[in-house]
């Protein structure tokens, strides 16, 4: 694809074919543009009723449909809504919880703590969760996400209100999750899954912004614990079930790829969708909930005394309708962030409010080993990405490759001589999600900081970590 | 060869083969399986199912078909050994697929990753000098 350079870290797509709109990337030189996620970048181009750009930022790489970092927003009466565009892993999130430990009182307790946590929260795949729900409780929790599980004992009012959407999309319609969404994810609660899911230790290793990290509740040194996973097979089963009701409604035929199969927002099976993604999201909100409920248990028994709070919880897999500037007037649109987070300024309504006057803290983790950080959302990201920035650091080589050139047992061992401590369901699992298979976080967050579409707050950088 | 995998940055992306329709439908079952645990499976339990699909084609037909595995794996914790029988009926359009396997709990192996969804990416599924081949990107 032709690519044209706008200005530093901003490069076009110019608009051809049936292109409606150009694209727009947002990546540094030295990384490298990848031709199948570009192609994608203008596939969604041609998708009806997109606004202004489509958009693909530093982490980017090829996804479904849309890539990975890939981010569009919709007129919402012209513009359609995509399971392509928000992905398998609906709601796939990541959730920052603090502590009043600090880097030296977990010394010679990370072995310790790692087999807690690993014993406690069910992680890789086929174990199943010790949480029982019925089929009756299941579409409540659907419906009011974080909160149902904070009402049921497993948490409380603050985890949720310090959550993106306070932990609920008030959209959310169980009758809309299929009888096979259901059975796949009923025996799912609380677990982490497998892949890119993990739980990690951390410690503040460097802090960018002294008063906004104070108004983070972050400090040098202090112990922090990140979740990532996302809304299960549940989740999964809801694209798939959409992405076939589409498919037997509107037909493949005129669609530059098959993954990019939509309906119009304001049509009965677009709008069934959304309900059904957001009881997905829900699930997901409520799993990180209940996952931190049990860590809290768990961690007891080492420290007695440790008080654990949430920070923030971001969605990196969504899609949402917010208020954004459109040819100088305000209107809803429907953004579809796909492995990106949103990042919004100072004022907000959606903010938190305890953040409302800083902007929303935005949660990168970086691979496994390697650092994570904490940026804050900015106004000028509401200008050049509709609210939104990077999610991680996005993969470089293959899982069958690196399964070829690394020996998990060699992660462990590295990664121990490192002062981390690593526990996974399998050896197999830690060779794929080695450090060197993503690409560097430190220049992505560069990228993003440079930019101004989410600043850099603090640097995180991991201890114990518990993969699936 | 029932199937090989191929390089993908982020997923899975395999490629099984077979000398008929239900040959290749099956050796693409088995790969699924293999990229989340590439050992010996015992032939324990016994498990059927049956669908028909309409207007999806070739590749909607595998999608679903793989998506059946992946919903007894959530739900039961299924883990495929190997295929008994396999039957594949097109008319018109419409696929009618019945299918007995046998495989053993999932908990009984060191699972390394988890297939979210089966996605039409680069999927095909196609006759070749007399051969079938299919090729599927999982989502992980």
């Amino acid at each position: 694809m032709k690519t044209k350079k706008i200005s530093k870290n901003i490069y076009e797509i110019p608009r051809e074919g049936k292109m409606l709109v150009p694209g727009r990337i947002f990546i540094s030189e030295k990384m490298t543009l990848e031709e199948d996620a570009l192609k994608q970048i203008a596939n969604v181009a041609q998708l009806p009723g997109i606004l202004k750009y489509s958009i693909g930022v530093a982490d980017m790489h090829v996804g479904y449909g849309f890539p990975i970092g890939g981010i569009a927003a919709f007129d919402v009466d012209k513009g359609i809504i995509s399971p392509g565009g928000v992905g398998y892993d609906i709601n796939c999130s990541v959730r920052l919880l603090k502590t009043n430990l600090t880097k030296k009182d977990i010394l010679g307790k990370k072995k310790k703590i790692v087999e807690a946590l690993f014993r406690k929260i069910p992680s890789g795949v086929g174990r199943g969760s010790k949480f029982q729900i019925t089929r009756k409780e299941l579409a409540k929790l659907l419906e009011q996400g974080a909160k149902y599980m904070v009402d049921k004992g497993y948490g409380e009012k603050q985890d949720y209100l310090h959550t993106e959407e306070e932990g609920c999309m008030k959209e959310a319609d169980a009758s809309k999750v299929s009888e096979r969404a259901i059975k796949r994810g009923i025996g799912q609660l609380g677990t982490l899954g497998a892949g890119n899911h993990f739980l990690e230790v951390q410690y503040v290793d460097k802090i960018f912004d002294e008063k906004i990290a104070k108004e983070f509740g972050l400090k040098k040194n202090q112990i922090t614990i990140m979740i990532h996973c996302g809304s299960r097979g549940l989740g999964h089963q809801v694209a798939s079930d959409y992405i076939k009701l589409m498919e037997e409604k509107y037909g493949i035929k005129n669609l530059p790829d098959r993954e990019l199969i939509n309906a119009p927002i304001k049509s009965k099976l677009g709008k069934d969708y959304f309900s059904a993604m957001a009881a997905a999201a829900n699930f997901a909100f409520a799993n990180k909930q209940l996952i931190t409920h049990w860590i809290r248990e768990e961690i007891k028994y080492i420290f007695p005394k440790i008080k654990i709070d949430v920070v923030y919880d971001v969605c990196h897999n969504i899609a949402k309708f917010e208020e954004h500037v459109v040819a100088g007037e305000k209107k809803i649109v429907c953004v579809h962030r796909k492995g990106a987070t949103r990042s919004f300024g100072a004022g907000r309504k959606e903010v938190a409010e305890i953040y409302r006057k800083v902007g929303q803290p935005v949660i990168v983790p970086g691979s496994m080993g390697t650092s994570s950080y904490i940026l804050v959302g900015t106004k000028k990201a509401e200008k050049l990405t509709w609210g939104s920035t990077v999610h991680g650091a996005g993969r470089v080589s293959s899982r069958s490759k690196a399964l070829k050139t690394i020996k998990g047992e060699e992660v462990k061992k590295r990664l121990h001589k490192k002062g981390i401590e690593v526990k996974s369901g399998s050896y197999k699992s830690l060779a794929q999600e080695a450090p060197e298979v993503y690409k560097d976080v430190d220049e992505v967050i560069k990228v993003v900081d440079e930019l101004g579409i989410s600043k850099k707050i603090a640097k995180l950088k991991p201890l114990c970590v518990v993969k699936g | 060869m029932k199937f090989e995998f191929l390089e993908h940055t982020a997923d899975i992306k395999f490629q099984a083969f077979g000398k008929s329709l239900e040959e290749v439908f099956a050796n693409s079952a088995l790969a699924m399986f293999n990229s989340m645990f590439d050992g010996k499976v015992k032939r324990k339990k016994k498990e059927r199912f049956s669908f028909q699909l309409e207007g999806g084609g070739l590749e909607g037909a595998l999608y679903s078909f793989l998506e059946e595995f992946l919903v007894l794996f959530d739900s039961k914790g299924f883990f495929l050994g190997e295929i008994k029988k396999l039957k594949i009926e097109e008319k018109s359009g419409a696929y009618f697929i019945e299918c007995e396997f046998v495989g053993d709990k999932a908990k009984n192996y060191k699972i390394s990753l988890d297939v979210k969804a089966i996605t039409y990416s680069e999927m095909f599924v196609k006759q070749e000098k007399g051969k079938w081949i299919s090729q599927v990107v999982l989502d992980v």
